[in-house]
């Protein structure tokens, strides 16, 4: 069976579990670059098909515009709605298609087959309900979200990557709802679970982003009991450097390494540093330039004849936002503009070939819970096509194994797997077999 | 730790003296509080040991389990306690102002003018009202292992104050040292920060002694007793554990009594320094200039105290042992809310703490360099949009296309960002304008910054808090467990164990 057709089975699987109406709600589990986005689009526009109407709960504005698009070029028959605020303008991209309908109340875009909005829209939705649903990204929507729009649906399909970041409070040391089957810090999925195990779980088996040297240390490390796998076989992919390094710095080494292995860790000398560490900024920028200059390619099932990396392909990722801002900074002034700098949680959901990522523990003296959430540096290791290349100071191991997880534990809560501290170091010892040790 | 707290921290360990890290105090301080210091027995959750409850610093009232195993003992300690605090309490249920409706066709509203306000050393009193109240709310006056009716009644306000405490913006139930380390940084760790005696000696050293001889001493627990609610060990094992036994032993009354003289007097040894301590907090707490927004959240804790009382009235069942997953969410949603408008306020009330936000990036302050009041563009139709152009040196981290921004001068005006140019370490942003300048083309004098004025734009506001829109409790969805069972009171409440 090819990797196509082990693809299409899960997706036929799934909609078919969904659509039976067996079940009140079916969860998908999906790796990084498994195909969730596709999964969304066809069992709406499927269901939307055989006459349904069906909605879509997305979490961000950009996630709606997003599907909005991709349903819209799949499916130019249906009518498709946008439920907006009331200052919504639509985008360029959104406004091409002349059968999507923009609308701020529910009542207007019931002529509509796919009615797609976030979950904060559709808290404003008090009445009525809807046959079919699909909760986009699931994990990363928090319960007290789900608690209010779940009464709009009959039955849901929740989708989302386990990996990712959890979702996010301002009100961080509350555990007054810890252990409550309902805990509404938690995410949608798990409190759904939670209350209701016996609903099936599926998942999406294939990565098509991630690269076979990517798919299974990804797995080990942050989907250690249900894993999945590269849908692509080793040749399909590459990535070259055109112009030979000058065979002088460790920049070039890295780049080689990360080009034949897919991956690169780039070690400089331990040093405990602000978190706007200025060396290992300069580092992390002269990698991602670096890679432009030499004119690298890659080859992929796209293009399988290689095609030269773009700076928009390329990202650079941190923990931290002052740490983003320094990075962008630096980039700009080394001719890197076009290059995306992010934090881990604004690069949830998106895809480069090439990533240079800050490593969160580089440098510190203490590894905090935020430091050591799984979610974060899975983020950062699962975005790329072809390589990723950590930067970091060394003795994170160290750092690691002088701050275990302290965190306290209470009667019934949710624990999630893996462990931070665990990812950690499943991913250093990884790494350390792709060093270059800066000078 | 913020940038500017660090910084603060820093310097008080440089000067050998505590250091401000606000100009304004952002806390409501009672002119009649009432302090609580209570002591527990080791070795037992919240087992009640002693306390030293007032509202008068010159008048505490010391109150002592003399066998404190003993379960019947600690319901007679929470029977006096409850006095105390109840009819403080309840002196503030006189006094009622009636306000006007917040809608068309609501009745007025009422609340009462002053609400109560206890003080506890640290956050560990707050954690003993919690579980005081979580030991004693369900309790019944009736059948089977009766109390008296002070007893559930102070179980429910415990909790309530407890509960308030969770929010930031809420000062009905105060921990000293938090109150303290949100005005002053001291040259010491956050950890011994916790220790009230070695944070007051920072703010407020003995004569003759530097604050860092009065922090020092105040780690040896004989010269400082621990600030509680635990005991020092040493003191359990030479004083405490003798007089238990002593009185346990006693063979006659006449001498009982005179061990629990002795056991009474050491106790109060025990907490007397700290009493003093609270006391001398609320007072240099109480001397500070208080920010612009304090009465207004002091009136909004008026409010939920009104509101609670109202409730106590009417049903009063006691709070349940843990939130539905309505209330939960609800509870949530509030205390974000409440976070985001109290951060605001502070930012606004005070320029250090808007100095905070201005360090990382997230707020700048800067002069008008240009002004055109009369900007419009065309959306579906013309209109206006005024823009400015703001000179600043801050280390700006926002970038163009960053809207919702707010100057605390004109509340109700967006600012979003189109532009950014550095030239010579300073950044001009150029903002459009929205809101606030009226209905037609022209903006009105003084509602669009004119050049020269020096404004500072951030993402705090200050807005309307809507309570959201919730299922109904009995409306909770499948996904959340389906509606709970209504509360019903359980005689097995009664019997339950205290710890």
């Amino acid at each position: 069976m090819t990797a196509a057709e082990q693809a299409e089975r899960a997706v036929a699987e799934i909609i078919g579990t969904f659509t039976s109406g067996a079940h009140r709600g079916v969860v998908v589990d999906s790796p990084p670059g498994a195909g969730k986005s596709t999964l969304v689009v066809r069992t709406s526009t499927e269901l939307a098909r055989q006459g349904e109407q069906i909605c879509v709960v997305a979490q961000t504005n950009s996630q709606v515009d997003d599907l909005i698009i991709r349903m819209a070029t799949a499916a130019d028959d249906l009518r498709i709605g946008r439920l907006s605020a009331g200052d919504y303008r639509p985008s360029d991209e959104v406004s091409r298609f002349p059968f999507v309908r923009v609308a701020s109340k529910i009542d207007d875009l019931a002529s509509c087959k796919i009615i797609v909005g976030t979950a904060a829209k559709w808290v404003y939705v008090t009445d009525g309900q809807w046959p079919w649903a699909i909760i986009d990204e699931a994990y990363q929507m928090r319960s007290d979200m789900l608690l209010r729009i779940a009464s709009r649906f009959e039955r849901m399909l929740f989708v989302g990557d386990p990996g990712q970041l959890d979702p996010f409070s301002t009100v961080e040391e509350s555990h007054r709802w810890a252990g409550l089957a309902w805990d509404p810090m938690q995410s949608a999925v798990a409190v759904l679970l939670r209350n209701n195990p016996d609903l099936p779980q599926l998942r999406l088996p294939l990565s098509w982003r991630l690269p076979p040297s990517a798919a299974p240390v990804v797995a080990k490390a942050f989907y250690p009991f249900t894993g999945f796998e590269a849908a692509t076989a080793p040749q399909t992919r590459g990535m070259k450097a055109t112009a030979a390094g000058l065979g002088v710095g460790p920049v070039d080494d890295v780049i080689d390494i990360a080009a034949e292995t897919g991956w690169g860790f780039y070690e400089m000398p331990a040093r405990n540093t602000i978190r706007t560490d200025a060396e290992a900024v300069q580092a992390t920028v002269a990698i991602a330039t670096r890679v432009l200059q030499r004119g690298t390619e890659t080859y992929c099932e796209h293009a399988p004849g290689g095609r030269r990396i773009e700076p928009g392909r390329i990202a650079v990722g941190a923990a931290h936002r002052d740490q983003v801002t320094a990075l962008r900074q630096a980039l700009e002034a080394s001719g890197g503009s076009g290059i995306r700098v992010d934090t881990a949680n604004r690069l949830q959901g998106a895809e480069f070939d090439v990533t240079v990522m800050l490593h969160p523990l580089s440098g510190r003296i203490d590894a905090t819970a935020f430091h050591l959430e799984s979610g974060r540096l899975c983020v950062l290791t699962s975005r790329h096509r072809h390589a990723c290349i950590v930067v970091g100071r060394a003795g994170i191991p160290d750092l690691l194994d002088t701050h275990p997880s302290v965190e306290p534990i209470y009667l019934d809560a949710m624990t999630k797997f893996p462990d931070g501290w665990e990812a950690n170091q499943a991913m250093l010892a990884h790494l350390a077999g792709h060093r270059v040790a800066a000078f | 730790m913020s940038t500017l707290t660090a910084l603060a921290r820093v310097q008080a360990a440089h000067h050998g003296a505590a250091q401000q890290i606000c100009t304004v105090r952002h806390l409501h301080v009672h002119d009649r509080p009432l302090v609580l210091v209570p002591l527990t027995l080791a070795g037992e959750t919240n087992a009640p040991l002693a306390a030293m409850v007032g509202d008068r610093h010159g008048n505490p009232q010391v109150l002592v389990v003399p066998r404190p195993r003993l379960r019947e003992q600690r319901f007679v300690f929470v029977e006096r306690l409850a006095n105390i605090v109840l009819s403080y309490v309840d002196g503030f249920t006189d006094d009622v102002e009636t306000l006007p409706a917040k809608r068309k066709d609501d009745e007025p509203r009422q609340r009462f003018t002053d609400a109560p306000q206890v003080w506890v050393p640290n956050p560990g009193g707050v954690e003993y009202l919690r579980l005081m109240g979580r030991m004693t709310r369900f309790r019944q006056t009736t059948g089977d292992y009766a109390v008296a009716a002070g007893v559930p009644q102070l179980g429910k306000w415990a909790t309530w104050l407890a509960e308030q405490a969770e929010y930031p913006d809420s000062s009905v139930l105060v921990a000293a040292t938090q109150a303290l380390t949100g005005f002053w940084a001291t040259g010491q760790s956050s950890l011994e920060d916790g220790n009230l005696a070695a944070l007051m000696g920072w703010i407020a050293p003995p004569a003759g002694m530097t604050a860092e001889q009065a922090a020092a001493t105040a780690e040896d627990p004989i010269l400082c007793p621990p600030a509680g609610p635990a005991t020092d060990p040493q003191f359990d094992r030479l004083v405490l554990a003798p007089a238990l036994r002593d009185l346990e032993e006693a063979p006659s009354d006449a001498v009982r009594v005179r061990v629990q003289e002795r056991l009474t007097l050491a106790l109060r040894e025990q907490m007397q320094p700290t009493w003093d301590r609270v006391w001398q907090a609320i007072g240099l707490l109480g001397a500070q200039q208080p920010g612009g927004s304090v009465e207004q959240r002091w009136a909004a804790d008026r409010d939920r105290f009104s509101d609670f009382v109202a409730y106590l009235r009417d049903t009063g069942h006691p709070q349940a042992k843990r939130d539905s997953a309505v209330l939960g969410a609800r509870k949530l949603h509030d205390m974000e809310r409440r976070l985001a408008n109290f951060e605001a306020q502070r930012a606004f009330d005070d320029p250090l703490v808007m100095g905070e936000q201005r360090m990382t990036g997230e707020a700048f302050t800067g002069i008008v360099t240009w002004s055109d009041p009369l900007r419009t563009v065309t959306l579906s139709r013309r209109v206006l949009r005024p823009g400015i152009v703001v000179e600043t040196e801050d280390p700006l981290r926002l970038v163009a296309g960053d809207a919702d921004l707010r100057d605390p001068q004109r509340p109700n005006q967006k600012a979003s960002i189109l532009r950014l140019s550095e030239s010579a370490g300073k950044i001009s942003v150029s903002l459009e304008l929205q809101g606030g300048t009226g209905s037609g083309l022209t903006a009105p004098p003084g509602s669009v910054p004119a050049v020269g004025e020096r404004v500072t734009y951030s993402r705090l506001q200050v807005s309307y808090m809507s309570p959201g829109q919730f299922p109904a409790r009995d409306q909770t969805p499948w996904t959340h467990g389906g509606p709970p069972q209504p509360y019903a009171p359980a005689t097995s409440d009664a019997a339950e164990d205290w710890s």
